[in-house]
């Protein structure tokens, strides 16, 4: 049996704890969460944790308990910037832990439950992480200023250092934490202004970066248990199908193979490896009793969205009479139709589990540790108290780890197992068997009056996610993630009349990076181009007379024009001879984007994107480099939905299974992606969405552009556009 | 069956067809070398054998005879691959990292054969390697930036 890595090489020096294990004595801090739940600051006994960010342990070792989880999006650094900023210690100082499940004190402010996504995590953490570093660093002060007499305010700190100035002493955190433990916390705390920040606002270096260059980082798929056995499952193709009949002996038959677990909707075999036990599901022969749902297929999904986006809706946003001023004039119309989407991050679905003595202990990656416990304890009928969730670093979320349809397929697994066994899924299964970007139908209809639009409707048709994900927030029929991009414009264009209709079909729906924006952004942004191209006017000149009340969309419109070099063609390309330039904007999640995308079009119709430029406005920022990074990363992210994403049915199954045929983008078809960032004092805005957001418009307006052909259906459909088409 | 990894030999009792990523990860505990696809589409699964990048996922274990493997464990001993860390860690390319022992490997293979690859160069030796994070512009600067350390 390997070792479990950790256990193998000791800690190291700025390790990355799971659950939160292993915090004993020393100073605890918490907070008063923004919502007003629970009590105020209060320290709390050594070795006992409740609403606690902090740990100073008397060796000075100083552990950060952070309540978003790091899947790539640079959380763990901007969160513990803004504690060691408080808190006068180095970032390199820091041990991150990840939070257990913990509604009380890692509840998201924005969400209520324990949840990270939805680029929240600045604008939620940032204020309640500052207060707790503060709070500790004071009550650290106090400590010192009793030892030595002292007034507080004649003491300083830095990098964990208490110094005395005119005596010259100096007091190590680690030495005061107990008796800082046992003060009452201040009741005024006083933040720094933003003159005296040392991390806050600069580009530090991620506190995960160096462990995982090493291959260190021990993400959920490699967690190792002694005794551990490795499974891997197959749930029925046709969605919602059950198992029929199986012939166990195949698999058995293979050696390594230890055992058939079959449930009503899936089959899983155990091993002693993980590809022995894909051998011998590969084995197995499985009759399947497919249902009710053998007959879907994608043109038939398509079509009932269609009937069903002819209406009526819900009304999400009014203002004016839209309708009423729709009835004559020069009226456009258009829809705009986005396809299901898998997430596929590079780690695929994963768990491990090991269920005994009327408990249950869960080693995973995870965006909702509260909902993978109650789902848990739920699969298994016990109390959410005996499960145990030990959270990892995530190899990519998307959205995909905001739903744990695999943590609770793997407690029902190894409900039947003796001992842990870490159940992963294949790449085919992980695409085949997930929840997936809500299919969408956006119908735009616009008025446009001396080159100006003064009546507008959206209506956005399309599954809920939050329906099943958060049922207090779908509230009177709208779903307001799905219009979220579409009720708040940064445009003028005059009477508005929103709506939503709520479309489900079999298909299971979840958040998928960018999430309602992806939809109702691209058919805007989409929609303002078809109109400028059939009105004669330049797409950006179009935007612009539409902006004169937000100044922060006008700015990177401009901006992102500006680098681009608007007005001028598209440079040549060998991919293709015909060539466009396309622009979008998009204002959401608190942050305003623009982006400029040039293309190339072979005759075959093949696009490729020879160049991004993305000006972004996101407000205050944490740390420069990670806002890149993730407006970079969001932007491929993009690039790939609209150049290969699709999801589609045929005989109630999945038709692709693999990066072979559910492509993401490759380096060799990767644009030059330049960013530009508008200093900012605003509020944070959310920066992991918006690059994927802003970029798909912009590379269907550049294909428009290229092509004369405006594709409303996603992703681009090389035959829609080859020559002569 | 002996196998020779990042310089050490062990020693592992599994059948000949297993791919060598089964091998490193299951068998001998080795987490670093990272499954994503198991057809050779991903590049996640990179290792080299005599410093030659290959996907491990589709490598019959039996075939690797006495030839040295090295891991994302055992790059750093390498010059190349060093280079290659300290650039990815200087320039932040990493962002959830889970591909990221792939590309290493397959930058540093790069590297050695070829100290001053242009973009032709890099795009032909890391088309292999996905990433979901979208890292991609990074990983051109990261090794670049490693050719002139
Ligand atoms: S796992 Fe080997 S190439 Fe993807
Ligand atoms: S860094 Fe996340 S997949 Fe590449």
């Amino acid at each position: 049996m390997p070792p479990a890595p950790e256990a193998a090489t000791g800690l190291p020096r700025r390790a990355v704890l799971y659950g939160g294990a292993a915090l004993t004595a020393g100073l605890l801090i918490g907070i008063e969460l923004p919502w007003g739940a629970a009590r105020a600051d209060e320290a709390v006994p050594a070795g006992k944790r409740f609403n606690a960010f902090i740990h100073i342990a008397p060796d000075d070792r100083v552990t950060f308990t952070l309540p978003a989880v790091e899947m790539g999006q640079g959380v763990y650094t901007s969160q513990a910037q803004c504690i060691a900023e408080e808190l006068d210690v180095a970032l390199d100082a820091v041990i991150a832990a990840h939070a257990p499940p913990d509604q009380a004190n890692y509840g998201s402010p924005v969400f209520v439950v324990q949840a990270t996504g939805g680029s929240t995590t600045t604008m939620a953490w940032s204020g309640p992480l500052r207060k707790a570093g503060a709070t500790a660093r004071a009550m650290l002060v106090a400590a010192a200023a009793a030892r030595w007499r002292v007034d507080a305010g004649s003491l300083t700190t830095e990098s964990g250092v208490i110094a005395h100035g005119p005596s010259g002493r100096s007091i190590r955190y680690g030495e005061v934490a107990d008796a800082a433990s046992r003060l009452s916390p201040p009741t005024e705390i006083k933040l720094k202004e933003p003159a005296q920040f040392r991390l806050i606002g600069k580009p530090m270096h991620r506190i995960d970066t160096p462990d995982k260059a090493a291959g260190k980082t021990v993400y959920g798929i490699d967690r190792m248990l002694p005794g551990m056995k490795f499974a891997t499952l197959m749930a029925s193709p046709v969605l919602g199908g059950k198992v029929g009949s199986v012939d166990q002996s195949k698999a058995l038959a293979v050696p390594g193979v230890a055992q058939v677990v079959v449930l009503d909707d899936l089959v899983a075999v155990v091993a002693g490896n993980t590809w022995t036990a894909m051998q011998g599901l590969n084995a197995l022969a499985i009759e399947w009793a497919p249902g009710t749902n053998a007959g879907l297929d994608q043109a038939q999904l398509w079509t009932n969205l269609e009937k069903a986006s002819l209406g009526p809706g819900v009304v999400a946003k009014r203002q004016g009479d839209a309708p009423a001023k729709l009835r004559d004039g020069d009226v456009f119309e258009e829809s705009y139709e986005l396809p299901y989407l898998a997430h596929a991050p590079m780690e695929m679905t994963n768990c491990t589990v090991h269920v005994h003595d009327g408990g249950c202990e869960v080693w995973t990656g995870t965006q909702v540790p509260g909902f993978a416990q109650t789902g848990a304890a739920k699969a298994l009928g016990i109390a959410p108290e005996k499960v145990t969730i030990n959270n990892h670093m995530i190899g990519g979320g998307f959205g995909r780890r905001l739903e744990v349809d695999g943590v609770i397929k793997a407690v029902r697994i190894a409900a039947h197992v003796d001992g842990p066994v870490k159940v992963t899924w294949s790449r085919e299964e992980d695409i085949r068997q997930q929840l997936y970007r809500p299919l969408y139908h956006e119908r735009l209809k616009a008025r446009v009056e001396n080159g100006r639009i003064i009546a507008w409707h959206h209506r956005v048709t399309g599954g809920s996610v939050m329906a099943h994900w958060l049922p207090p927030a779908f509230k009177d029929g709208i779903d307001s993630d799905a219009v979220d991009g579409a009720t708040e414009v940064p445009y003028a264009v005059g009477d508005r009349l929103v709506e939503y209709i709520r479309h489900e079909s079999a298909v299971p729906v979840a958040f998928w990076r960018g999430v309602g924006p992806n939809g109702s952004i691209f058919a805007m942004e989409c929609f303002l181009d078809l109109i400028a191209s059939k009105t004669g006017v330049d797409p950006l000149a179009f935007r612009r007379g539409m902006l004169d009340g937000t100044p922060r969309a006008l700015g990177v419109l401009n901006l992102a024009a500006d680098k681009a070099g608007w007005g001028t063609a598209a440079p040549p390309s060998p991919f293709g001879t015909r060539r466009g330039r396309g622009i979008a904007l998009m204002n959401a999640f608190g942050s305003f984007l623009a982006a400029v995308a040039d293309v190339a079009v072979s005759d075959a119709g093949d696009v490729r994107v020879t160049r991004l430029v993305i000006a972004a406005d996101v407000g205050k920022v944490v740390n420069p480099d990670i806002l890149e990074a993730q407006i970079q990363g969001g932007a491929v992210f993009g690039l790939s939905a609209v150049l290969f994403g699709k999801i589609s049915f045929a005989g109630g199954q999945v038709e692709q299974g693999n990066f072979n045929d559910y492509r993401i983008l490759r380096i060799d078809e990767m644009p030059a992606i330049e960013v530009h960032v508008v200093p900012s004092t605003a509020d944070f805005g959310g920066i992991g969405e918006p690059g994927t957001v802003v970029t798909q418009p912009a590379i269907a307006n550049a294909v428009f552009a290229a092509t004369g052909v405006q594709l409303t259906r996603m992703p681009i459909d090389r035959a829609l556009i080859a020559k002569g088409a | 069956m002996d196998l020779k990894i990042n310089g050490a030999n062990h020693q592992v009792d599994v059948p000949d067809d297993m791919p060598l990523l089964w091998v490193i990860r299951d068998v001998l505990g080795m987490t670093g070398t990272k499954f994503g696809c198991g057809i050779a589409q991903c590049g996640a699964c990179t290792v080299h054998v005599d410093g030659i990048a290959i996907r491990s996922c589709q490598l019959p274990v039996g075939t690797v005879g006495g030839r040295a493997i090295t891991t994302i464990e055992g790059i750093g001993d390498t010059s190349a691959g060093a280079k290659i860390q300290k650039a990815w860690i200087e320039l932040e390319v990493i962002q959830c990292g889970y591909c990221q022992p792939g590309q290493i490997m397959s930058a540093a293979a790069l590297l050695a054969a070829n100290p001053q690859p242009d973009d032709d160069a890099i795009d032909a030796a890391m088309a292999g390697n996905l990433c979901r994070c979208g890292t991609y512009v990074r990983i051109r600067e990261g090794i670049k930036h490693a050719a002139r350390a």
